[in-house]
């Protein structure tokens, strides 16, 4: 089965190590290396991290109305930070990937996939 | 199961709807995997039974014909259904070995009541059911039918709710575990899921236990029987574990004092002064050998805590005789397990007992969530009584009633409150 992971978390301005420092190397290392186990375990549809939220547009559309505004769609604490599409055996798989991401203080959630047209 | 001879025929039936067919569900939800089709099939089964077994009589191998007519109907609705089409292909191998291994054998699997060919079968099952994913009343109501074989009227009338709720409960936890993927299989670390299905069996068990109001006692279903009658299953499916022997002790010494926890008129009765005579002892010597057992094991578990505590009561002698001390430090044990404000009450409780009203008072001034749960304030009120601070009594008891869910407990207080004067 195919699912969508979602990584809810909150955003802290400034959080994290800066690009160029050993420490934002060695984060980004731990990244890589979860990607390449999800690519060599053909667990590996797609993923991507995102921008914080303050760069969100919401676009609203209703018959012929458009209302673009801006921020995301939910004004909450934690916010979509990124995503993953996975090809899991069932849930259990699914949540056993999720959980080996290295991200802390984060939630998951997860989300079977109906259909997908490239699949 | 072997036919007794005195048995009706609806004996029979419910004997085998309750006992049989769980295991067969768990069986042949495995080998096709898909539960749905294994559900419909063993239903289909029991109403063959229904319809036959008056005419032809009960077969003498209930389990095994039960076992042959659910096979053959799953394989009938995986032909003649359109979505057979993809799931024949990809359940093919399945379906060989179902071919290729003959009927005898399937059967006489489930010919022994506690032959543990299926338990590996029915420990899926249970895991499902008390699979996180679910929410807990998902999870109650999907062990009670699938593991317990009770109907969705039954499980509806034991929880008082409109049996229409309780079978769309069900058919959305069904369509969840189908569209989210969960899947029947055992995880490496079983520990943590079957605390899980422990949770929902006791939950099950104090659903039925707390159960005060008189006029339902006539329909419900007892959800104390039940839940003890899937603990000890439980036991048997996952020996090497020692916190279902541990639940299944603390059910037990609760049991044991069922008759005795309220009066001819629906009354409360305080440990102190129910009559231990009265108390079962048959249960208390069970439930002492079920943990003495259990903790042989050597990996204490919050339910072996609890039982110990219980069975600190259950044994003593006289109210008098119980040992608060030991007590108050199982407690202890206990809060440093679960993160729950409701053990730090009861261990406020266990330590007035030992070190004075004041001890308990102050232990309680540290607990802060628990504002709308009536039985903190009436623990204040009764500490505050004791430690002579009449007012704050009063106060605390006024919060206890209007909080208070049933009218036993809500006369109780009432006359705490009157003894004050």
């Amino acid at each position: 089965m195919d699912y969508l992971i979602i990584n809810h978390s909150v955003e802290v301005e400034g959080e994290g190590p800066a690009p160029g420092t050993p420490e934002f190397q060695e984060m980004m290392g731990r990244w890589m290396a979860y990607n390449q186990m999800l690519i060599d375990n053909g667990h590996w549809i797609g993923g991507a991290s995102l921008t914080p939220s303050a760069a969100a547009t919401s676009v609203a559309k209703s018959g012929e109305s458009v209302t673009v505004t801006d921020g995301p769609f939910a004004e909450t604490k934690e916010q979509i930070g990124g995503y993953y599409v996975i090809k899991a055996d069932d849930l259990d798989e699914a949540i056993r990937l999720a959980t080996a991401m290295p991200a802390d203080d984060v939630v998951f959630e997860i989300r079977p996939i109906a259909f997908r047209p490239d699949a | 199961m072997t036919p007794r001879r005195d048995d009706t025929v609806e004996d029979h039936l419910d004997r085998a709807m309750r006992e049989d067919a769980p295991r067969i569900l768990s069986v042949l939800a495995s080998r096709f995997g898909d539960l749905d089709l294994a559900d419909e099939a063993v239903q289909d089964a029991m109403v063959e039974a229904a319809r036959t077994w008056p005419d032809d009589g009960v077969p003498p191998n209930v389990g095994g014909w039960l076992m042959t007519t659910a096979r053959r109907r799953a394989q009938d609705r995986l032909r003649s259904t359109r979505r057979a089409q993809d799931r024949l292909a990809s359940s093919a191998t399945h379906l060989e070995e179902l071919r290729e291994a003959p009927d005898v054998r399937l059967t006489d699997m489930i010919d022994e009541p506690d032959n543990d060919d299926t338990a590996d079968e029915r420990l899926r099952l249970l895991l499902l059911c008390c699979h996180p994913a679910l929410n807990v009343d998902a999870q109650v109501a999907l062990t009670l039918r699938l593991i317990g074989g009770l109907t969705t009227p039954e499980i509806a009338a034991a929880f008082l709710i409109p049996e229409a709720t309780l079978a769309q409960r069900i058919v959305r936890a069904k369509g969840k575990i189908r569209t989210a993927g969960i899947p029947l299989s055992l995880p490496d670390e079983l520990t943590d899921r079957l605390s899980a299905v422990l949770a929902v069996l006791y939950l099950i068990f104090n659903e039925g236990y707390l159960a005060h109001d008189e006029a339902k006692g006539s329909i419900r279903t007892d959800l104390v029987d039940e839940a003890i009658r899937l603990t000890r299953l439980v036991g048997r499916l996952a020996p090497g574990e020692p916190e279902p022997a541990g639940l299944l002790a603390l059910e037990l010494f609760h049991r044991s004092r069922q008759a005795s926890r309220v009066d001819a008129l629906g009354d409360l009765v305080l440990l102190d002064d129910q009559d231990r005579t009265s108390w079962d002892r048959h249960a208390i010597a069970e439930a002492n050998r079920v943990l003495a057992q259990a903790m042989a094991l050597m990996r204490p578990g919050p339910y072996q805590v609890q039982a110990m505590i219980a069975s600190h009561h259950a044994n003593a002698p006289t109210a008098q005789d119980t040992d608060w001390l030991m007590i108050s430090s199982l407690y202890a044990q206990l809060d440093a397990m679960v993160d729950s404000s409701v053990v730090r009450l009861n261990r406020a409780v266990a330590v007035a007992m030992t070190d004075g009203p004041l001890a308990g008072l102050e232990m309680l001034g540290h607990i802060t969530d628990l504002e709308d749960y009536h039985l903190f304030w009436a623990t204040r009120g009764e500490l505050s009584r004791r430690a002579k601070r009449d007012d704050d009594a009063r106060d605390a008891f006024g919060r206890a009633l209007d909080l208070v869910p049933n009218a036993a407990e809500r006369r109780h207080l009432e006359r705490r409150l009157a003894a004050l004067g």
